[in-house]
């Protein structure tokens, strides 16, 4: 009787173990990420520029209309 | 008395005045561009960069060499002051006047395109930085 108990711990240890493992294989193959060979550059620097650029258009015209010798 | 006093003070200061009017209105009057320069750059041998400053697009005769290097001193001297009125970098200020003028080149002139090739103006609008307003 004993025996046939143990016998049906040991399933279902395995049993659960195997599920756990799969499980894993499972999330593993979900969450597989290939490592990008350079780094990754976020560039902020166009969209600060772009806003300086609007901001400092008008002031650029004046100067070339007022010194067209040097433009 | 005081009336005589000041009366040609008063003219003085108004032929001050007109003398400055004069001095003021010449410089807009005579800004133009240097005639070397302006043939220089109708026969495509300098162009506007997107920096703010002229380029070579061939190699230049000395005396064209001088007269721009000429021309870049006196614009970075423009956009230093106009960069420190306005709180932005001399960059940012020549990098702005680049864009414009790019735009305001004539059909047959040259500029410098984003990716650094010498391009002829023609009528459609030129190649310039994504940043250009």
């Amino acid at each position: 009787m004993n025996e046939s108990k143990n016998r049906a711990r040991r399933r279902a240890v395995i049993g659960r173990s195997l599920a756990v493992m799969t499980g894993a294989t499972a999330l593993a193959a979900c969450v597989q990420i290939e490592t990008p060979d350079k780094p990754i550059e976020i560039n902020l620097n166009i969209n600060i520029r772009q806003e300086v650029v609007y901001r400092l258009d008008g002031d650029a015209k004046k100067l070339i209309e007022q010194n067209s010798e040097i433009f | 008395m005081r009336v005589t006093k000041w009366k040609p003070t008063g003219l003085a200061l108004a032929a001050v005045a007109a003398t400055a009017a004069v001095a003021l209105a010449v410089p807009s009057a005579m800004a133009q561009r240097d005639p070397a320069y302006a043939a220089a750059r109708a026969a495509g041998q300098v162009g506007e960069q997107p920096d703010g400053y002229l380029g070579f697009v061939t190699t230049p005769t000395p005396a064209i060499r001088a007269l721009v290097e000429d021309i870049n001193i006196k614009r970075k001297a423009a956009y230093t002051e106009r960069a420190q009125a306005t709180g932005s970098t001399v960059q940012q200020f020549a990098f702005t006047s680049g864009c414009n003028l790019i735009a305001n080149t004539k059909p047959g002139e040259k500029y410098q395109a984003p990716d650094g090739r010498w391009l002829t103006r023609d009528d459609s609008p030129p190649l310039r930085n994504a940043s250009c307003p």
